[in-house]
């Protein structure tokens, strides 16, 4: 009964009691600390640092906690915190050919300069429940030995880079002038929506949402013949150059993940046919959210390639509008709010529709 | 639960108590400052659509963060502030909002419409008309009133530049060809100083009279849609209508259980499992006020 929702504040402080039982469980069993959490749901935490946009695995797990383990519960408690903290400036551009590799796979090529390195990967597991984690004391595997022979210290190039050597790549060259980027976390988003402001956006972007829109251009909505051109999962260097210092410093390693998917291109009248690019990059590993980025981050170039639009994944409105969790789970969760004076006034509307049309048929 | 119970009676003025880990009304200065100029230049421009740096608040997109950040720029230490939902105090949402502001400010909180500075609503126009010291704040789910007509916000956006809006004249056409009446009730579109077309958020279009010529500076944010806009003290607002087919509000052959107005918007509430129902004002300060007779009827 619509009257229950006026409840009021205790109904509210009783809800935060009965949620944090919830989230703490059963007293009995040990209550998760974060280093467990950070440690052993890695996945989780470097989803939430990605769509979160804040690189603290810390936060991360303490989001994950609070939120019992809802992922999106969890990024809004990192974007709320977010908000707030103030911008110290802009790091340079993260050089991602310098990447410490600890996975690096290219589907273009058998072999090449830096190798294939599978490095760890859920892919080629045999799904098969492990009962073994079910009673806990896991034996360990050698993991010194396998993290030794799985590391590449030194810098291997990027795969775009090698076919760019034969032109056969467009350019997508830095501008020297190293312009401030835009920031979609204090400035809103604007139609039309430059590329870098496109992947800020899908960078932040719903994973499932950029899964569905991604999958979407391989069952021929906006098809563009995708090669997962490399796919890298490492540590980078993030650098900061003061003003006042004149020469960068390091400020962190980072992990990241990174896609470039190579896609075919006809050519236009004025470009010779070769290879267009996507691209995608996560914090942490994701590679399911770089590959879904880095398509849909190429089928959005469709207009600048001169490509027909006809596929919501080459919509930079759709797309872009739609693929913020917090927005969409924001707004599609008020309808629990109350409608009452908005569905009264359409319930004398249908009310009245229904007595002309009795009216109507009784004349 | 008695539905007779649903009209607590109000609080007066409380003073409330501001919890220092945060800055006044959460909001840093800065991003006040820049929330402060997109409602000067709304104010400048009566109905437009003014883009701004909506920030992610610690509550959910859809749920108020826009009137939020708005009433965080205007508030100051001497405001008192009045919270609705669907047109009462006491609906969660309102009191959740309400004690977001009495912790990040410690302003003082009223239920009563004539004692506040600061109104923020959702979906209501307090029944007791405003005054020239009050402001209002709308939450606005979505400000672009052209949306279900044109998606596309780039072509929304030039519609709005050449003041096109042949568009919505023919849907209300088509409704009234359809049903013989404008098939809608709430949002209901309206022309802003002769110039901007402006959804007038979704309050139903029993309230859309109040708009016009209102002494109160009326302002509207928009959080996950990133837009405010506001209408300034005794600006002309127009809901839609065609000469033959005028605007008309709702009306009710009940009247309110509780208070006898049969002036006000009425909610329906079902008081039994045999289709029982009783009609009671939607805005409870009205109706306190009436049953208490500081209102003649």
């Amino acid at each position: 009964m619509y009257v229950a929702v006026k409840g009021g504040e205790r109904a509210i402080l009783g809800s935060y009691a009965l949620i944090g039982e919830q989230r703490r469980g059963d007293p009995g069993v040990p209550e998760l600390s974060l280093e467990q959490i950070k440690q052993q749901l890695r996945l989780a935490v470097d989803r939430v640092m990605t769509e979160g946009s804040v690189y603290d695995r810390d936060l991360a797990a303490l989001a994950l906690k609070q939120a019992s383990g809802d992922t999106v519960e969890a990024i809004f408690l990192l974007r709320a915190y977010r908000t707030t903290l103030p911008r110290f400036g802009y790091t340079r551009a993260v050089d991602t050919a310098g990447m410490r590799l600890w996975r690096r796979i290219s589907a273009t090529f058998k072999d090449l300069p830096g190798g294939q390195l599978l490095g760890p990967t859920y892919d080629y597991t045999q799904r098969l429940l492990d009962f073994s984690l079910e009673a806990g004391g896991e034996t360990l595997p050698p993991a010194a030995q396998a993290r030794a022979e799985a590391t590449v210290a030194e810098a291997v190039p990027r795969v775009v880079d090698l076919l760019d050597s034969e032109g056969l790549i467009e350019k997508s060259a830095m501008d020297p002038s190293d312009p401030e980027p835009a920031d979609l976390t204090r400035q809103p988003l604007d139609f039309p929506a430059s590329r870098e402001t496109r992947l800020q956006n899908l960078a932040r972007g719903d994973e499932g949402f950029l899964l569905a829109m991604g999958y979407s251009t391989q069952r021929g909505y906006a098809h563009s013949h995708p090669f997962a051109g490399e796919i890298r999962y490492g540590e980078v260097e993030v650098l900061i150059e003061p003003e006042e210092l004149g020469f960068p410093i390091s400020i962190a390693d980072i992990s990241v993940t990174e896609c470039q998917m190579v896609n075919q291109f006809a050519g236009s009248k004025t470009e010779p046919p070769k290879f267009t690019a996507g691209y995608g990059l996560t914090f942490g590993h994701c590679e399911r959210k770089a590959m879904a980025m880095a398509l849909v981050d190429r089928s959005l170039r469709a207009e600048e390639l001169g490509e027909r639009i006809e596929s919501p994944a080459q919509m930079p409105e759709f797309v872009l509008s739609h693929s913020d969790n917090l927005e969409a789970s924001g707004f599609v969760q008020h309808l629990k709010l109350p409608h009452y004076v908005d569905f009264q006034a359409e319930l004398e509307l249908v009310r009245k529709m229904r007595a002309e049309r009795a009216t109507d048929a009784a004349a | 639960m008695n539905p007779l119970d649903m009209q607590t009676s109000s609080i007066a003025v409380t003073p409330g108590t501001r919890d220092d880990g945060y800055n006044f009304a959460y909001l840093d200065e800065r991003t006040k400052r820049m929330i402060r100029r997109a409602i000067l230049k709304a104010v400048a421009i009566p109905g437009y659509q003014v883009a701004f740096g909506s920030r992610e608040m610690p509550l959910p997109y859809g749920w108020g963060t826009g009137g939020i950040q708005v009433t965080a720029a205007v508030i100051g230490p001497q405001d008192v502030l009045k919270v609705i939902d669907q047109g009462a105090d006491d609906t969660v949402n309102a009191v959740n909002i309400r004690r977001f502001f009495q912790r990040t400010t410690g302003v003082a909180v009223t239920e009563r419409t004539r004692e506040a500075t600061l109104i923020q609503t959702r979906h209501r126009i307090p029944e007791t008309p405003l005054a020239k010291h009050q402001i209002i704040v709308y939450q606005v789910p979505q400000p672009e009133p052209l949306q279900r007509l044109e998606p596309r916000a780039f072509e929304t956006r030039r519609m709005h530049g050449l003041a096109e809006y042949g568009l919505m004249h023919v849907k209300l056409y088509e409704d009234i060809a359809r049903f013989g009446h404008v098939a809608t009730t709430y949002d209901y579109p309206v022309m802003v100083n002769d110039r901007y077309l402006m959804a007038p958020s979704p309050i139903p279009k029993f309230d859309n009279p109040k708009m016009h010529m209102n002494p109160a500076l009326q302002l509207f944010g928009a959080g996950r849609e990133k837009r405010i806009y506001a209408i300034p003290p005794f600006t002309k607002v127009q809901s839609l209508a065609f000469d033959d087919h005028p605007f008309a509000v709702q009306k009710w052959s009940a009247s309110c259980e509780l208070c006898g107005a049969a002036d006000s918007f009425l909610d329906e509430v079902v008081v039994d499992d045999r289709g029982g129902r009783i009609h009671a004002c939607s805005d409870s300060d009205y109706c306190r006020e009436r049953r208490e007779g500081s209102v003649q009827p």
